[in-house]
């Protein structure tokens, strides 16, 4: 029992505590987004493009900052974003193979980057790989107050645009007509998905972190059809997910977190698809009786 | 056969396999199916493994094998209850691979299966688990599992390759004909999943994502014929290979990833220069039909 308070009353981990759940409450928001949009595979490919980011910065400015080293992570995020425009737009490949490629191809450069820095570096390139499934435990009180400041202010910008995303999704063509920039509030939510993405690799990891932004959104679609609710709710599933999978997966050693945490935001999910009020599996069996 | 030799053809193999099952799928809009399935046929192996205790080539293949048609039966329930398709895909993956990275810490030390391995692979010692059969040795086990779900593909694709292409181009024209357009699309899976398996202890998820979509993407911008495009993935795939390895030992890094980048730069390659659908032979194509008709 001591061991449990103690556990608790760590100041670092409660600082863990608090990142892993605002961070879990960002992505579920700006997931609800990302899903109407139909975007969801494309956050994966802006996640998995992260890798080459920190590893290019780490190689070019040999610094271990974590805030250099998630700039470079946005930037490659974007060209991703980018580069699976540009094959959609000027060959006949589809969207589903342009993700495919762009996955694959920036997240295998950023393995041989990452074995350059081990086999070039004097030994100080540790915790490089942990971007790769992320590790709560071995965060230090700065990146988590960085995870914590940064999803607080996704979260607040995310609420101020709220009524704007929403419109510009439903219905763009009203949207501009009544001299909203679509393109624009486009563009803020491409920066708020990498901006989420970017701040939750060294918790979750590049290979998973989609996860959060798809699972949580989807599970809320199964209790409401209104998207402020659904938002909501994709926040709060979010927030649980990531706060049990960072608390289990330190409590447990050598559990990665990012894995522990998409299962968490599995399990919600597949509650939802049993009991969800609006579209679960049992609620609709009942209404067919 | 030196070391070297076995390191390259274990890749070329891996190339020619995922190559070619891949173009078909990349044909039918289902890339993110083989990315989803590489990925959870991870949680296969280590089922596998708790079943069995060893990391026995068989069992492995069948549990792979389970699992990757599990992850498509599940992705076409979600999207059937109305998921739109991509989320579903993206649940059913993450939630398998997660499942499969955490099985994997509770295994520990004792065998060498980690989550690195799962991901990048390590083929640089493939040379050294070999096949031995009463104190002979007959070349890596890795090749020999690879050169029997080449074959298995290959037999299947001969076998059912009117189905195939037909239920690619027009599976609604194939279903009224009769073809058994479910079956094929099951077997595609598991076809998927052998190739994934028996490519993911040598070289891990993320090349054997990269060997199964980007090959036939390359060979989709080259040509229009479906014989001339699973030929010329299964080429593209060991010429991947071929440039991956040389470029890994150039610099000492990670031959799987170096092997994926191979195939980003072939396909960009197709992307600018393809004779009919590169973007630049196409502006350069215009711009020389203006001055053509500027002069008439």
């Amino acid at each position: 029992m001591e061991a449990v308070t103690s556990f608790f009353s760590s100041a670092n981990l409660q600082w863990v505590l608090i990142g892993s759940l605002l961070l879990g409450f960002a992505s579920g928001v700006i997931g609800s987004f990302v899903l109407l949009k139909k975007q969801s595979l494309i956050s994966d490919a802006m996640a998995h493009a992260a890798l080459p980011g920190v590893c290019i910065v780490y190689i070019l400015f040999q610094v271990k900052s974590v805030p250099f080293l998630l700039a470079g992570a946005a930037v490659t995020s974007l060209i991703a974003t980018q580069s699976i425009q540009t094959i959609v737009n000027r060959s006949r490949i589809k969207t589903d193979a342009a993700i495919g490629i762009i996955i694959s191809v920036f997240f295998g450069l950023g393995i041989v980057l990452l074995t350059y820095i081990q086999q070039n570096s004097s030994g100080n390139q540790a915790g490089l790989d942990s971007f790769i499934f992320g590790q709560a435990a071995s965060l230090v009180r700065s990146d988590v107050q960085l995870i914590a400041i940064g999803a607080f202010v996704l979260i607040i910008l995310t609420a101020l645009f709220f009524k704007e995303f929403k419109i510009s999704i439903f219905d763009p063509q009203f949207a501009r007509g009544i001299g909203l920039p679509v393109t624009f509030f486009n563009g803020v939510l491409l920066f708020l998905v990498v901006a989420v993405v970017v701040i939750g690799i060294q918790m979750v990891g590049v290979v998973l972190i989609a996860a959060l932004l798809i699972t949580p959104p989807i599970s809320a679609r199964y209790w409401t059809d209104r998207l402020g609710l659904m938002t909501i709710l994709a926040g709060i599933f979010g927030a649980i997910s990531g706060v049990s999978g960072a608390v289990l997966s330190t409590a447990l050693h050598n559990l990665p977190t990012g894995p522990v945490i998409v299962l968490s935001a599995s399990l919600i999910f597949f509650i939802s698809l049993l009991f969800g009020s609006r579209k679960g599996l049992l609620f609709k069996g009942v209404r067919h009786a | 056969m030196t070391y070297t030799m076995w390191i390259i053809l274990t890749g070329c193999l891996v190339g020619v396999t995922c190559g070619v099952t891949g173009s078909i799928l990349v044909l039918r809009k289902m890339s993110m199916i083989a990315d989803a399935i590489s990925h959870t046929v991870l949680l296969g192996i280590v089922g596998a493994f708790f079943v069995t205790q060893s990391l026995n080539g068989v069992p492995m293949l069948i549990g792979a094998g389970i699992v990757g048609i599990l992850t498509a039966l599940f992705v076409e329930m979600l999207h059937s209850s109305g998921v739109q398709s991509d989320a579903a895909i993206g649940i059913v993956f993450t939630s398998l691979f997660a499942l499969g990275v955490v099985l994997i810490s509770f295994i520990g030390d004792q065998v060498h299966l980690d989550v690195q391995h799962a991901l990048m692979g390590e083929i640089a010692f493939v040379p050294w688990d070999t096949l031995t059969i009463n104190g002979v040795s007959y070349g890596p086990v890795a090749v020999w599992m690879l050169g029997a779900v080449l074959i298995i593909n290959l037999l299947l694709i001969i076998l059912f390759y009117k189905e195939i292409k037909m239920s690619t181009f027009d599976a609604q024209f194939a279903t009224l004909i009769g073809v058994p357009v479910v079956l094929i699309h099951y077997l595609l899976m598991t076809m998927v999943s052998l190739s994934t398996v028996a490519s993911f202890d040598s070289v891990g998820a993320i090349l054997v994502v990269a060997m199964l979509i980007v090959p036939g993407a390359t060979a989709y911008l080259l040509t229009d014929r479906f014989l001339v495009l699973l030929i010329l993935s299964g080429v593209i795939g060991i010429l991947s290979a071929l440039m991956g390895y040389w470029f890994a030992v150039q610099l000492n890094v990670s031959i799987a990833g170096s092997m994926a980048v191979a195939t980003g730069v072939l396909f960009l390659a197709a992307f600018l220069f393809s004779p009919k659908q590169g973007v630049i032979t196409r502006k350069f194509r215009n711009s020389k039909e203006e001055t053509i008709q500027q002069s008439a």
